[in-house]
């Protein structure tokens, strides 16, 4: 049984061979147990209105054309699938394909969610935007897409990030934002959120919260998935076009998944398709220093959603360690979580080192520097690829550039010394 | 009839309207929150809210998000609250006592966990800020098996259908939040408020609290016209605050303060009746 007209009009995908649907989230956002509403009251509401008007205008074929035309002219997509001829040869086997997200706008994966919500809020008639940020990726995205369509916008940012990703704060506000340095909590990512959702309590009336990452409450983690979905999508046609089969194996970093999930998506029913995320190790899993809750945490309930978390067992969230500031969260989005129960999708954890000698090696041999998220990623399909054939195919979500991470890099390199 | 029922059928037949203080378990010290608790029902507290600990306070604003963080400091969890709603009640078997708070302490316990030790202290209810009727089928379940209300909150944003339906799954009281906003913020619009009690009152059939934004005897009086409770957080927490290093002078100050709304309230209550 294959996916039928009435299933592509309700975004069904049916498994081509088994023609088992796979169509979470269900009507309150739940992907099996994981997912849903979890908020105050005071939100409930707008996030009704959020959901209809996101139903609406993605229905709208003028609102996806006005998408599709930012996408292409401002972004800068397609964004390319690049062969890694020489890294394939050194590893010997696997062909490794790079999704080249760190060639759009703004120099990740970012832009492609904060350009679809931005135009959501443009059309709800929202005149203020406003985000949480972590390495600083998607507060530049956000801030971005507010000059360009003349909103206010505030990034909400940890104490801890300010710090540590000082350029990313100045080209926010060089955009013209304001960034708020929240002194709460751990004074990270996660604090950045919690300060976002009560400035949105607070302001609700005219504006729009654009969430990051697939997590949050309904409909977030699946408007950004959406959002990001553009990857997937582009990646499977290009991939058919260049080789006539789809690939053998997706890999990709997961923070809280955005960019995992947009390239994950479009492949899930192709049972033949093998799906790896991968999680930040930090010093190692064994140390508790880390951000990989699908690999070491366990469910809870954190920012509007059920999902796996970083927890202490009276249910208090726990400090993440990761060189990369943007997985440096202790929780997941949804989806991810109910894709790794049920087997779909198989979630692995890179460390600090092995990220790093990944950045580096990706740098010395195909001339490309990735972002330390997606170095998590390149560290992963080094172990992958020469388990595999060479003539079967590996897709890596390049999900960002590594130019914000120059700091980073070079106090780490001059510590190890 | 649960105790919650009990208390608000008492102050219903008194025409009084009830005044509920919260303060965070465990700030600034565990040893504390017992004896402030019963200095607050001396005072003419007639339900009390107790707030559990919980690292990513959301709906809170700074003054409780700090005191969250002193008790925290300290490893306050929610098995030690429950234990001081134990040694609250050895003393005390006839006021309402209901944890505020976030669910993910209860989702880690398990929900027919917590049922069972909230029962065994002598805990009336809960209030938990992040699940909203959408999410609370399976808790309400485990609570209600163990005699347990649980009160939802109730928003400016909240339509005229949510209401109603918030109304039909809760019991005890329903909390109308005053404001859109974190605890202890913004003015509060009287008017607006009255308002919108009016409106759920059409629509619920259960005492109505309201509260957020209430730090005055002036404006506990001026709730007090149109609510069936005046709850009051913030403003007592932010004086626990002041007084952090002294705690032995917290029982005294907060019943002082307490007193005042009191008063407020029941010159509203005597001139109504």
């Amino acid at each position: 049984m294959s996916t039928t007209a009435d299933d592509r009009e309700r975004g069904v995908m049916r498994d081509s061979s088994t023609g088992v649907p796979y169509d979470w989230p269900d009507a309150g956002g739940h992907f099996g147990p994981y997912g849903g509403m979890f908020v105050p009251e005071t939100l409930m509401h707008p996030l009704e209105e959020l959901r209809l008007a996101y139903m609406q205008h993605m229905a709208d074929p003028r609102f996806l054309a006005e998408l599709d035309a930012d996408l292409r002219d401002y972004v800068g997509r397609p964004s390319p699938l690049y062969h890694a001829e020489r890294w394939s040869r050194e590893l010997g086997g696997a062909q490794i394909y790079l999704k080249r997200e760190d060639l759009n706008h703004t120099g990740a994966h970012k832009v492609n969610n904060t350009i679809g919500q931005a135009l959501l809020a443009r059309r709800m008639g929202k005149t203020r935007i406003i985000a949480e940020t972590g390495a600083g990726q998607h507060g530049v995205a956000s801030a971005t897409v507010a000059a360009r369509l003349g909103l206010q916008c505030v990034v909400y940012m940890g104490e801890v990030d300010v710090a540590r990703q000082k350029s990313n704060v100045y080209r926010m506000r060089l955009l013209g934002a304001d960034v708020v340095a929240v002194s709460s909590g751990s004074r990270t990512l996660k604090d950045a959120l919690n300060e976002a959702m009560r400035d949105w309590v607070t302001n609700v009336d005219d504006t729009f919260y654009i969430i990051g990452t697939v997590a949050g409450p309904h409909p977030y983690p699946t408007m950004v998935r959406d959002f990001q979905a553009v990857i997937g999508r582009e990646a499977r046609v290009q991939m058919l076009e260049r080789t006539g089969r789809l690939p053998d194996a997706l890999v990709a970093c997961v923070g809280g998944g955005s960019n995992a999930i947009g390239l994950f998506h479009p492949f899930i029913a192709d049972a033949q398709v093998a799906i790896h995320g991968v999680e930040a190790a930090g010093a190692g899993l064994h140390t508790g220093r880390h951000a990989a809750p699908l690999c070491a945490g366990r469910p809870g309930v954190l920012h509007g959603n059920r999902t796996y978390l970083m927890e202490d067992h009276h249910g208090q969230i726990i400090e993440t360690h990761s060189i990369s500031a943007g997985l440096d969260y202790p929780g997941v989005g949804p989806e991810h979580a109910w894709l790794k129960d049920s087997g779909r999708a198989h979630y692995h954890a890179v460390t600090d080192d092995e990220a790093l000698r990944a950045f580096h090696h990706l740098t010395r041999t195909e001339g490309i520097i990735p972002a330390l998220e997606t170095s998590h990623a390149l560290a992963f399909v080094n172990q992958l690829a020469p388990t595999m054939g060479r003539d079967q195919t590996i897709i890596v979500n390049l999900s960002g550039r590594g130019d914000k991470d120059m700091h980073t890099v070079a106090s780490h390199d001059g510590q190890q010394q | 009839m649960s105790r919650i029922a009990a208390r608000f059928e008492t102050l219903r037949e008194q025409g009084r309207t009830a005044l509920i203080p919260f303060v965070t378990a465990g700030d600034p010290a565990p040893e504390v929150t017992v004896p402030l608790m019963h200095a607050m029902v001396a005072a003419g507290a007639d339900l009390i809210e107790l707030g559990v600990p919980f690292s990513d306070p959301i709906a809170d604003g700074p003054v409780i998000q700090r005191a969250t963080e002193r008790a925290l400091a300290l490893g306050v969890s929610l098995d030690d609250v429950l234990e001081m709603v134990r040694r609250f009640r050895l003393e005390d078997q006839a006021t309402p006592v209901i944890l505020m708070g976030y669910l993910n302490p209860i989702e880690v316990m398990g929900y027919t966990d917590f049922a069972h030790a909230a029962h065994a202290v002598g805990l009336d209810g809960a209030l938990i800020v992040d699940v909203p009727p959408e999410e609370g089928h399976d808790l309400v379940a485990a609570l209600k098996s163990q005699g347990l209300d649980l009160v939802y909150l109730l928003a400016p944003t909240s339509t005229a259908a949510r209401i109603s339906r918030i109304g039909a799954v809760a019991t005890g009281f329903v909390y109308y939040v005053s404001v859109k906003g974190v605890t202890g913020s913004g003015q509060l619009d009287t008017a607006a408020v009255a308002e919108q009690v009016a409106i759920i009152k059409s629509l619920v059939s259960l005492p109505v609290g309201v509260g957020f934004g209430i730090g005055s005897p002036e404006a506990a009086a001026q709730v007090a016209k149109v609510a069936d409770a005046v709850i009051v957080g913030s403003a007592i927490v932010r004086r626990i605050e002041a007084m952090a290093a002294t705690p032995e002078h917290i029982p005294g100050a907060i019943a002082t303060f307490l007193g005042s709304l009191r008063h407020a309230i029941d010159e509203v209550d005597a001139h109504v009746t």
